[in-house]
């Protein structure tokens, strides 16, 4: 199956520059950081999202990401492309974030539009961790 | 996409036509060439054709060792494996209605049998152990009184895997069943002598042995004759068990390319074994590795090996300029990792972790220094991509966390 070439791109830029597209971890611990991991091994793709905030008037604002994600080119391309997404966002404007938006930046496929799901769902996960430590 | 710097490692997904193939199916497709139907018996366009038809059926056989009458020309492998397994159970149908064959088949065989299980056929499905291989003794137990054939394939396009024909047929003979035997992947690799061999029906495709593709043969054996009931009717061609006028010159092609198979399996074979031994050493330098497949009992042309923590195809396109097939799931049309290696009992990350490398006449030593100059470091930024590799490393036990499956 033939990817679009801003998967590839995607991908690409990715693996080759990872701290600049910000892979790596923060301590789950610290309590401004929130930790999303969502997918199975058996299933082929596990993304682990952890966004870092600072509080801003009655809300909070993402200040930082870090990601990792054990999948298909489509699927580190999808959390690759939603972590660009939520830097300087607010928790609200992060939980409105739809897949489709990811499926549209990327020209994902219909085979690959649960690698979209899954970056959804994984920030929905990490913002609940956070929240629950406030 | 640019392929001039893209290396070929995918030769049991298909090879390229040797020239020397092609150079003689060209003379046989223009005005100047002999491009006549083989089935006119009124001029000498036909006899000509019918010549070059027959020297090529002389050709496959020699290379297998039986009667060029023995030889039905077919579209590939996928046509012979449904002529002999629907072709026998349809004839035979009288007799009984059970067949075995394997989990492990190619689909060419695995989807006819499905198609006869609609059609009111009963057919059982063997496991293979986790070496890959299908034991003579499962095939045995799975015997009953109505068992007409077993569809057991030589060697398995996916690992590489070699069964054992002579014990398997040996036990389909004392059971009174047919044994055919899928070995698209088998020719110029290994020897196979079909005179001395108790195997009823073997498919054979061009494709993977350096000739054109659309082109396969079916071995149908005359003593103890088999028969078959024809998929393709229409003028009554070989022999009624497949009608259609022949493809002279791709029949040229598969004859020219099993010609020089014979000639050239020596060279072949020395040449991919050391690259596999190459291979193999430098790949085990890489930590959580797995060799799929039995490797004491395997063809050294096709090395399967799972890259724990990394998904098969970022691994795939992380090697962008290296031509290699997966068995993880999201190459294909369907999310299943591959079945082959879930019949191994794989668990299936490993499954997902999945590559299989296959060498081939063209490969060069260059090709191979250069594919594992590169898969280390690859592995290596994928694992540092992976939250799989992180939690390992922090010894955290994989098959203790609960995952949210989706």
């Amino acid at each position: 199956m033939a990817y679009s070439r801003k998967v590839v791109e995607k991908f690409e830029n990715t693996l080759n520059n990872p701290e600049a597209f910000k892979v790596g971890k923060f301590d789950p611990k610290e309590t401004n950081v929130g930790t999303g991991m969502v997918g199975a091994p058996a299933c082929g793709d596990v993304m682990k999202l952890q966004i870092k905030c600072e509080a801003k008037g009655n809300t909070h604002v993402i200040k930082d990401v870090k990601f990792k994600t054990y999948g298909c080119g489509s699927a580190i391309a999808s959390s690759s492309e939603l972590v660009e997404m939520l830097i300087g966002k607010t928790l609200e404007e992060a939980k409105a974030i739809k897949n489709i938006e990811i499926v549209n930046a990327l020209e994902l496929p219909p085979i690959k539009i649960h690698c979209s799901v899954l970056a959804e769902d994984s920030i929905k996960q990490a913002i609940e961790d956070y929240e629950a430590k406030q | 996409m640019s392929t001039q710097s893209t290396i070929y490692l995918d030769y049991a997904s298909t090879t390229p036509v040797d020239p020397r193939v092609a150079t003689k199916m060209m003379e046989f497709l223009t005005p100047e060439g002999e491009f006549g139907n083989p089935a006119s018996r009124s001029h000498r366009f036909g006899w000509k054709a019918d010549e070059a038809v027959e020297e090529a059926r002389s050709h496959v056989a020699n290379l297998v060792n039986c009667d060029p009458r023995e030889i039905v020309w077919t579209s590939g492998a996928t046509e012979a494996d449904n002529l002999a397994i629907k072709g026998v159970a349809r004839f035979y149908k009288s007799k009984g209605n059970h067949i075995i064959t394997s989990k492990i088949e190619h689909k060419a065989v695995l989807d006819p049998c499905r198609q006869l299980e609609r059609e009111g056929f009963e057919v059982t499905y063997l496991d293979p152990d986790e070496g890959g291989i299908i034991s003579p003794e499962a095939v045995e137990s799975a015997m009953k009184d109505t068992t007409i054939l077993v569809s057991i394939m030589h060697i398995n396009n996916e690992l590489g895997t070699v069964n054992d024909l002579v014990k398997i047929g040996n036990i389909c003979r004392k059971n009174d069943a047919f044994f055919h035997v899928d070995a698209a992947q088998s020719t110029g690799k290994t020897k196979i002598d079909l005179e001395n061999i108790p195997v009823d029906l073997m498919s054979f495709s061009a494709h993977k042995t350096y000739g054109p593709k659309g082109i396969g043969a079916l071995y149908v054996r005359r003593k103890p004759r088999v028969r078959l009931e024809a998929l393709i009717h229409g003028g009554g061609h070989e022999r009624g068990m497949r009608s259609g006028t022949l493809a002279t010159h791709q029949i040229v092609g598969m004859g020219e390319a099993f010609r020089l198979a014979q000639e050239e399996m020596k060279n072949d074979h020395s040449k991919v074994s050391a690259f596999h031994e190459k291979f193999l050493e430098k790949v085990k330098e890489i930590d959580h590795v797995y060799i799929n497949g039995d490797i004491n009992n395997k063809v050294p042309n096709i090395l399967n090996v799972s890259f724990n923590f990394v998904e098969g195809e970022s691994l795939i396109m992380g090697l962008k300029d290296i031509a290699v097939s997966s068995g993880s799931a999201c190459t294909s049309a369907s999310l299943e990792p591959s079945y082959v290696l879930r019949a191994l009992g794989r668990k299936d990350e490993l499954a997902h972790s999945s590559i299989r490398f296959s060498f081939g006449r063209f490969t060069s030593d260059e090709d191979v220094n250069n594919t594992l100059d590169i898969l280390g470091n690859v592995v290596d930024r994928l694992r540092e991509l992976s939250p799989l590799w992180e939690m390992h490393l922090d010894g955290i036990d994989l098959d203790t966390v609960e995952w949210s499956t989706h």
